[in-house]
């Protein structure tokens, strides 16, 4: 068992740890933030298999980004916290599932590779995967931000308002609160002699502020 | 370095998505799922590139090259998905992902 074994074991004992909590916890914040440790769990695996422009293209992009991304999703759709209102009914179904075909998947692989020692990995540098992307790659690459283009405009259109609601004034109701604060005080000190005259003045000032 | 460990996590990191997506409720954590289940994927195509076929001349990072494009793609996948949860959010006042059963038949 080398060192690399001992780093990867505790690595993947964090990775795996955080995406059971996401798929558990009850607060909808806390599965976010442990999504987050679990992608940042799987950059550090890509560290130790000596990817390391991937580990930090998936710091970037995983951590940094779509974190924030679904962060700003939770909140702007409020949902119900709890574990009854977020698991459906068929959680059972979701177990047998689930580990099901982990048993099977990690059969299989065990028999398939359990013999085999594997290479140390090796580092590649980036510059390599630069020159790769740009000359055996180059087509996709293109196709790639062709649909990122596309997905971006695509959300953009998605998210916006119906065309009728989107920067014009809404026929709204103005609710009238009466007297300002200040002159609710001032007429409170004010001898009852005043008062009535205070309080006609204050009715036809509403009925002069009628809402629309 | 055996590659048994990292197709071991692959492997359950995948399952963890299946579950998610059978059992929860709120679409947003249906989204989170997908994205386990993609980064399962992505660990292990670099474990297959760089245990198993370590560097050969031509298709020298293929795996992390298919990575990085599953990356990008996922990225695009959450923005357009969160507009849709937005949308729905919108139009029904909630993000349960029972509820919108408008497409069943």
């Amino acid at each position: 068992m080398t060192g690399h074994d001992v780093v990867f074991v505790l690595v993947g004992l964090v990775t795996a740890g955080a995406s059971i909590l996401t798929v558990t916890s009850k607060n909808l914040v806390h599965a976010a933030l442990h999504l987050a440790v679990t992608l940042a769990g799987i950059a550090g695996v890509f560290l130790v298999l000596h990817a390391d422009f991937l580990a930090l293209v998936q710091l970037i992009v995983y951590v940094g980004a779509v974190t924030v991304l679904f962060l700003f999703g939770l909140m702007l759709t409020r949902a119900p916290i709890g574990r009854e209102a977020l698991d459906s009914q068929n959680r059972g179904l979701g177990i047998a599932v689930a580990g099901g075909l982990f048993v099977t998947l990690s059969t299989l692989i065990v028999l398939a590779y359990g013999g085999q020692t594997g290479a140390t990995p090796e580092r590649v540098p980036t510059e390599a995967i630069g020159t790769v992307i740009f000359s055996h790659w180059v087509l996709p690459f293109e196709a790639l931000s062709m649909l990122l283009l596309a997905a971006l405009i695509g959300a953009i259109l998605l998210a916006r308002r119906e065309a009728g609601d989107s920067g014009e004034t809404l026929d709204q109701a103005i609710i009238d609160f009466g007297d300002a604060p200040s002159t609710e005080q001032g007429r409170a000190s004010t001898p009852p002699g005043e008062l009535e005259a205070g309080t006609a003045e204050a009715g036809t000032g509403t009925r002069g502020g009628e809402p629309r | 370095m055996s590659p048994l460990g990292p197709l071991l996590l692959a492997t359950l990191l995948f399952c963890v998505g299946v579950y998610g997506i059978i059992a929860r409720r709120n679409a947003v954590l249906v989204l989170m799922s997908v994205e386990l289940m993609l980064n399962a994927v992505n660990i292990n195509l670099v474990a297959f590139q760089n245990l198993l076929w370590p560097l050969s001349e031509d298709a020298a990072v293929s795996g992390q090259m298919f990575a990085l494009f599953i990356i990008a793609v996922a990225a695009a996948e959450v923005g357009v998905g969160l507009a849709i949860i937005f949308n729905m959010f919108r139009n029904r006042a909630s993000v349960n992902v029972d509820d919108v059963d408008l497409m069943r038949w």
